[in-house]
């Protein structure tokens, strides 16, 4: 627990450079455009601070915990040489962050919303909830789905860009018979599910697997995965509204 | 005040703390049951996982409190009739009357995506992988120059209320050629980086103004115009990454062909 004054002062400097643009926009549109007062700003001073000293704190934990936590479960998992576990492993892994994502709830939530207003479905409160409920389960089945394609890949040394151009066809496809009320649903849901957990996890495995099995470029194999759990949710969402709708 | 901050504080760490329940059962499973192996250094990991937890709480308390409702009062505001007709209400041109609301959305876009977590976690990687190669501070500044020209060209599609994929078709066909032509170390990273930058920070802003437009300018529909500014968040930054390696190439060959030069007189 030596030695700690420096480190921590650096990833707070760190820190503070991260947000000083935030602050520059916002004091320019409030105070030269909208030519207002900076409201509360005992308040946001404090919520300011919390901000920086919580993405130091965050920082420091990411180094210390989820990038080494993801690179010694892709060694196990290879040294244990079980695709079929593998596979199960990384499906979870998806499925499992994204299904309690609370971005995802919150878009769903929306996402219902907005089609009872409609009229796409029926306005009341338990078609609503069913249907946040269905397209929550939906994405998260797409990004179980993608990272374990997304594991296959890396273990098979398919290039990453045929897949993804291959994927988006199908998404262009699919945007033309799709009803229109879900296209822009589906293409937002794509972004909302790589959380700020997942992310360095992911990305540590898919590093990690490529750098234990041999002849696998860890720049060029290793990542990927997060562009698959994008791209997929937008296919399933695109396919759920088509399926609903008919 | 304290005595509030505290209670909030410790009602987003037990949130947190259910939102990661799944994958830590995940993880803990495969560790136990499957791997059935010790995890090794497992006191730093659980001081690491705490750390993680604490500081993404007091980010997010931070963010809640202070900016978002500062941000979304703003995004409110910019896009309000009133202002709209004060600002703008000497341009003939029906879209460019709202050009304050397309500055701000760049500025925002580019704020916003340098501090969010995800992407400096996915640089960090990216500069230890590819062995200082590609800097942490130039992808960072390359994502968010993505996604600061995305949200000026989404809310002008709002504004306009041209369709969305017309602008989703042309994006991917420059993502195609690019990734024929771009190095090809960068075209994975290229293509991950477009997932991650639409989280924490960027996107409860990004709704705001997005919801805002929609439902000010006569016209629009927030169900079909109100969703899509984050669908094209994710495509620009992999335009400008692969950019960002094309344009260093090109240099770095540049320099290196007029040092031939020198050489051969």
């Amino acid at each position: 627990m030596l030695g700690w004054g420096f480190p921590v002062l650096r990833l707070i400097g760190g820190a503070a450079k991260d947000l000083a643009p935030i602050v520059l926009v916002v004091a320019f549109f409030q105070l030269v455009v909208l030519k207002q007062g900076i409201p509360n700003l005992l308040d946001l001073t404090f919520g300011l601070l919390l901000v920086i000293i919580g993405l130091a704190v965050f920082i420091q934990g990411l180094e210390m915990a989820l990038f080494p936590l993801g690179a010694s479960l892709a060694h196990a998992l290879t040294r244990k040489g079980s695709l079929m576990w593998l596979m199960l492993f990384s499906f979870g892994l998806g499925f499992g962050t994204t299904v309690a994502e609370p971005a995802l709830i919150a878009v769903a939530g929306e996402a219902a919303g907005t089609m009872a207003r409609a009229g796409a479905i029926e306005e009341s409160a338990s078609a609503q909830s069913s249907y946040a409920t269905a397209l929550r389960y939906t994405v998260a089945l797409a990004v179980g789905a993608s990272i374990m394609l997304g594991v296959l890949r890396i273990l098979k040394g398919w290039p990453v860009h045929w897949l993804i151009i291959a994927g988006y066809m199908i998404v262009v496809v699919l945007t033309a018979v799709a009803p229109p009320e879900i296209v822009g649903i589906a293409y937002d849901s794509g972004g909302v599910t790589t959380s700020t957990i997942t992310v360095p996890l992911v990305t540590a495995l898919g590093i990690g697997l490529a750098s234990s099995i041999g002849g696998r470029n860890p720049m060029i194999d290793g990542f990927g995965l997060i562009a698959f759990a994008s791209l997929c949710p937008i296919i399933f969402v695109l396919i759920f509204g088509i399926v609903i709708k008919s | 005040m304290m005595s509030a901050w505290i209670t909030i504080i410790s009602v987003t760490i037990s949130s947190t703390v259910f939102d990661v329940l799944p994958i830590a059962v995940v993880l803990v499973f495969f560790q136990l049951v499957v791997l059935r192996e010790p995890i090794a250094n497992l006191k730093h990991i659980a001081i690491g996982a705490a750390y993680v937890l604490l500081g993404l709480s007091l980010f997010l308390v931070g963010l809640e409190r202070a900016l978002f409702p500062l941000g979304k009062e703003m995004a409110r505001q910019l896009t309000a009739p009133e202002f709209i007709e004060r600002t703008g209400g000497g341009t003939g041109i029906f879209w460019l009357k709202y050009y304050w609301v397309y500055i701000f959305a760049f500025c925002v876009g580019f704020a916003t995506t340098l501090a969010e977590p995800s992407l400096i976690a996915v640089a960090l990687k990216a500069k230890e992988v590819s062995g200082g190669a590609i800097g942490a501070w130039g992808l960072r500044i390359a994502v968010a120059l993505g996604v600061a020209i995305s949200l000026a060209v989404g809310t002008f599609r709002v504004v306009t209320g041209t369709p969305l994929y017309l602008y989703m078709i042309i994006g991917y066909v420059i993502v195609i050629l690019q990734t024929v032509r771009a190095p090809r170390m960068i075209v994975p990273l290229a293509y991950d980086s477009g997932g991650v930058t639409t989280s924490t920070v960027t996107v409860p802003l990004v709704a705001a103004l997005g919801l805002g437009l929609a439902s000010t300018v006569p016209g629009r529909s927030p169900l079909l115009d109100g969703f899509g500014l984050i669908a094209l968040a994710s495509l620009f930054p992999m335009i400008t990454v692969m950019g960002y390696a094309q344009i260093s190439e090109w240099m770095a060959k540049r320099s290196l062909s007029s040092e031939d030069m020198r050489h051969e007189v």
